[in-house]
């Protein structure tokens, strides 16, 4: 099989993998990018979230090989240096407890903030609900949201 | 959240009070020393010459902030600005630091005082060497934001530059220090973010599945789905065949504790994806052993037949229960039955291993290092010296991590395969290789009398064991409350044998434990027509510490009384509510920590509920270290609670029936509601969060659910009462 051509993070790269591996292991054990994490591995957590052509996706559900040449977006390259409003936001609020899952639901809510810059609560619920928190950071991660989308805060 | 009371007298009077709890003792090594040219003071604190200032953090951080908490706590007394400091785990080394444990919510009460006293002696010596330096008198020197200054002459010097001459002092007595006054805090009691919240976001590895060691290999462990079964056969010469295996063995293991090495297979490949895929055409021919009978039906039907009898064992018979009951106004009969449920972190379990010259070093998410590295040394027959464990970050522990089956399994087959490997199991062996919350069963009869006060209370409790022995985290303690509480108070319990593993589960006893005991005292409440609350006060009585005869389980009424009446005034308790709409109200005292808990539900005509608010009112002492952080332990700790109301792991045939989160749901973001809350200050000192939250949850929705439609939760999941999610 001829090596797997992917552009992530905006670098091109090519990967000799089998045609069933998920993207999510050519992304953490074949690019060393480990931010994209493993819960579930069957799309039910969302803690494997990356973006493809700007899209939230369960990256431990598609093989790599069905976004060859499509562009893929992990945490790594949400931002330069971490200064994404998202991710300013979640330092600022405190929003981790664990820290597990928070890759994955910082870049299901990037594409929801592409999507609708100033989002209702409705909205966030809707977006979020894919995301499981085990320590249940739900509250915050609601918060920081409206804080990176520079909306006053939720009422609690 | 906001403080009801500030009433913060000095801490080394609150610390006096604490008396005799001094650790210090523990902390053999870390004589000060330059190390190069660095200032050393001790085990938490490293200065160097250029003035960095590094505070190790001693004890795993699975999320509950102890990386951050701990250290400001030193960074207070050394007079540094917090966010300077560069914080680092240290290495698992109880000699050397002292217990290091994420569990029983202990790292606040612990080490409160110690790394006052480690803080301020390192301050102490700075401030003695810029005196020497100077040739002018300590009195006239103050330590401030990483500095000494000198204000008659206007000199200062930076740490960094004292560091030297700070190394060339002998330590002073940690016990004689001065400790900062609680009124000059400027660390202690600010919110601040976690320190690792930059890598977080940022996608760094920092947790046990992150770790990479040069020429690493990846390994699954496939166990029998039957607890301890072990293995007859296995085609492992079809899997060592299949693309990018490289081994493939029989792990024999051992069947006389659960908690260690299980049989199984290995299969070790040059990628994670590689082992998994061929994990799938592993077909193995199991020897299930003796518990594959066993289920959780069998187990209901059992405790059915044995509820109404006499218990086996009497643990408490205070009074005389028979009598009282005979005599009472009314009696309430009810069993109240939990089940299993599983911890679930998110992070599945792993630890990477490394074999090297007959050792044995370990990078491992354990919530519980140094029995991981007894059972690693016993099981492979090494001296414990030889194993060497480094804390990762942990992705969710809630007690799971524990223990340190995956610990000793990475271990042994990096050894075997006599290469690094990382072992990483599936959400499903998670789900089905855990140490479960135990099931439980309670049959309860109370009495109220005349006056509307419970004249008795019987409960026996059939629960898991061998007969002598309960199971991990299935006991009762014979002061569980309301036992000391009522004149006439019997506990009996009976045990039923277990071959299922269990463990402590966040707030492991009181989980469970404080649904069954509040929920029956909303029903003696309501059968005797009194107001909830109330009837609580009067349960609780007059404020004082009521202790067993032997001075144990110390439980303050005051404080218990202090956080049911300022959750009640918070929540509003006692206005009128639209029907379908309820309050409940629950307390529990644990991990040092008294709280309790009102919840507003709302529940449709087709059983719907939806938990609309809960308020929180908590007292863990004088000090909260960390404000963001405490908040987020208990908005984190009730909305779990809020989770096991609809969870449960099924035995059936000896195996787990659920295998991941479409069968085990997790709260979700939108059924999350509002968590109010409130800390009670009072002159104690400050004690851990991690826990004591969780447990009024449970009952105090099942009692809203009872004001909003007149039906009483005896029976967990939820939905076996016919109630779901809205």
């Amino acid at each position: 099989m001829p090596p797997l051509k992917l552009t992530v993070n905006a670098r091109a790269v090519a990967v000799d993998v089998p045609a069933d591996m998920p993207l999510l292991w050519v992304l953490r054990d074949v690019l060393d990018l480990k931010g994209s994490k493993f819960g579930c591995g069957i799309g039910e957590c969302g803690a494997c979230t990356v973006h493809v052509k700007g899209q939230p996706m369960r990256s431990c559900s598609v093989p790599a090989s069905a976004v060859a040449g499509m562009e893929i977006t992990t945490i790594e390259g949400l931002s330069l240096d971490g200064s994404h409003p998202l991710q300013k936001a979640w330092t600022k609020l405190d929003v981790p407890q664990c820290g597990y899952c928070q890759a994955g639901q910082i870049m299901t809510a990037a594409a929801l903030l592409a999507a609708k810059p100033k989002p209702t609560d409705g909205d966030v619920d809707a977006a979020m609900a894919g995301n499981l928190c085990r320590c249940c950071t739900y509250l915050r991660i609601r918060e920081a949201v409206h804080e990176a989308a520079g909306q006053t805060p939720a009422k609690k | 959240m906001e403080s009801l009371l500030v009433d913060r007298r000095s801490f080394l009077k609150v610390t006096t009070l604490a008396g005799g709890g001094l650790l210090l003792g523990a902390y053999r090594a870390a004589p000060a020393h330059a190390a190069g040219s660095e200032f050393v003071p001790n085990a938490f604190i490293r200065i160097s010459p250029e003035g960095v200032v590094t505070i190790l953090s001693k004890n795993p951080e699975v999320g509950q902030g102890v990386k951050t908490s701990l250290p400001m706590i030193i960074a207070e007394e050394l007079e540094v600005d917090f966010e300077t400091v560069v914080v680092e785990q240290a290495l698992a080394d109880e000699a050397r630091y002292g217990r290091q444990v994420a569990g029983g919510s202990q790292s606040t009460p612990v080490n409160w005082e110690d790394h006052h006293r480690f803080g301020a002696a390192a301050r102490q010596m700075l401030v003695t060497a810029a005196a020497l330096t100077w040739g002018v008198p300590e009195s006239e020197c103050v330590a401030s934001r990483g500095a000494v200054n000198h204000k008659a002459s206007g000199r200062t010097l930076g740490y960094g530059a004292l560091a030297t001459k700070a190394a060339s002092l002998t330590p002073p007595d940690l016990k004689s220090v001065v400790l900062k006054d609680p009124k000059d805090y400027k660390i202690i009691g600010r919110s601040i973010p976690q320190v690792d919240n930059p890598k977080i976001v940022t996608g760094k590895p920092l947790f046990g599945i992150d770790v990479t060691v040069p020429g690493m290999l990846y390994a699954v462990f496939e166990k029998c789905p039957v607890f301890a079964g072990s293995v007859r056969s296995a085609n492992l010469d079809a899997v060592k065949a299949l693309p990018g295996v490289r081994h493939a063995f029989v792990v024999d293991g051992q069947k006389e504790r659960l908690d260690g090495l299980m049989p199984g297979v290995a299969i070790v490949a040059d990628g994670w994806w590689a082992a998994k895929s061929a994990r799938e055409k592993l077909e193995v021919v199991w020897d299930e052993g003796p518990t594959a009978q066993q289920g959780s039906a069998s187990f209901a039907a059992k405790a059915a037949e044995l509820g109404p009898k006499p218990g086996a064992r009497r643990l408490r018979n205070d009074g005389d229960v028979d009598a009282a009951l005979a005599g009472a106004a009314k009696t309430v009969e009810s069993a109240y039955a939990y089940p299993f449920i599983a911890h679930a972190p998110l992070e599945p379990q792993n630890t990477t291993a490394q074999w090297k010259d007959g050792k044995i070093e370990i990078w491992s998410p354990t919530q519980n290092p140094q029995p991981g590295r007894q059972l690693v040394a016993t099981t492979l027959g090494i001296p414990e010296s030889d194993v060497t464990i480094h804390m990762t970050r942990i992705g969710g522990g809630f007690g799971r991590r524990l223990r340190n089956d995956f610990m000793v399994e990475a271990a042994w087959i990096a050894r075997a395969a006599g290469v690094p490997v990382k072992l990483l199991w599936t959400r499903e062996d998670d789900m089905r290789h855990d140490f479960y919350r135990p099931a439980g069963f309670h049959f309860l009869k109370g009495g109220v009398d005349a006056s509307g006060r419970i004249a008795a209370w019987r409960n026996h409790f059939v629960t898991f064991g061998d007969g002598e022995n309960t199971a991990p985290s299935a006991g009762m303690g014979d002061a569980e409350f309301p036992a000391r509480f009522l004149a006439n108070y019997r506990h009996e319990t009976s045990m039923m044998p277990l071959g299922v593993p269990t463990g402590p589960l966040r707030a492991p006893g009181s989980n469970a434990l404080a649904w069954v005991m509040q929920s029956f005292i909303d029903e003696l409440a309501h059968a005797a027509g009194r107001d909830p609350v109330q009837f609580r006060l009067d349960l609780l009585g007059e404020p004082r510490v009521v202790k067993n005869a032997d001075g144990s389980a110390a439980y303050d009424a005051g404080r218990m009384r202090g956080v049911v009446a300022a959750v009640a005034e918070k929540a509003g308790w006692g206005r009128t509510l639209p029907k379908g709409r309820g309050l409940g109200i629950a307390f529990h005292f644990s991990h040092r920590g008294y709280f309790a808990e009102v919840a507003e539900v709302s529940v449709s005509a087709s059983k719907a509920v939806k938990v609309e608010k809960v308020w929180v009112a908590g007292d863990v002492g004088s000090v909260i270290i960390n404000p963001s952080g405490a908040l987020h332990q208990v908005q984190g700790s009730v909305l779990d609670g809020l989770a096991e109301l609809y969870q449960e792991i099924t035995i059936e045939a000896g195996r787990t029936k659920q295998a991941s989160f479409p069968d085990f749901p997790l709260l979700r973001f939108n059924e999350a509601p509002p968590v109010e809350v409130h800390f009670v200050k009072t002159d104690f000192p400050p004690t851990g969060l991690g826990e004591p939250a969780l447990p009024p949850l449970p009952p105090a929705v099942c009692n809203a659910i009872f004001a909003a439609t007149g039906t009483r939760v005896r029976t967990l999941p939820i939905t076996r009462e016919g109630f779901k999610k809205a």
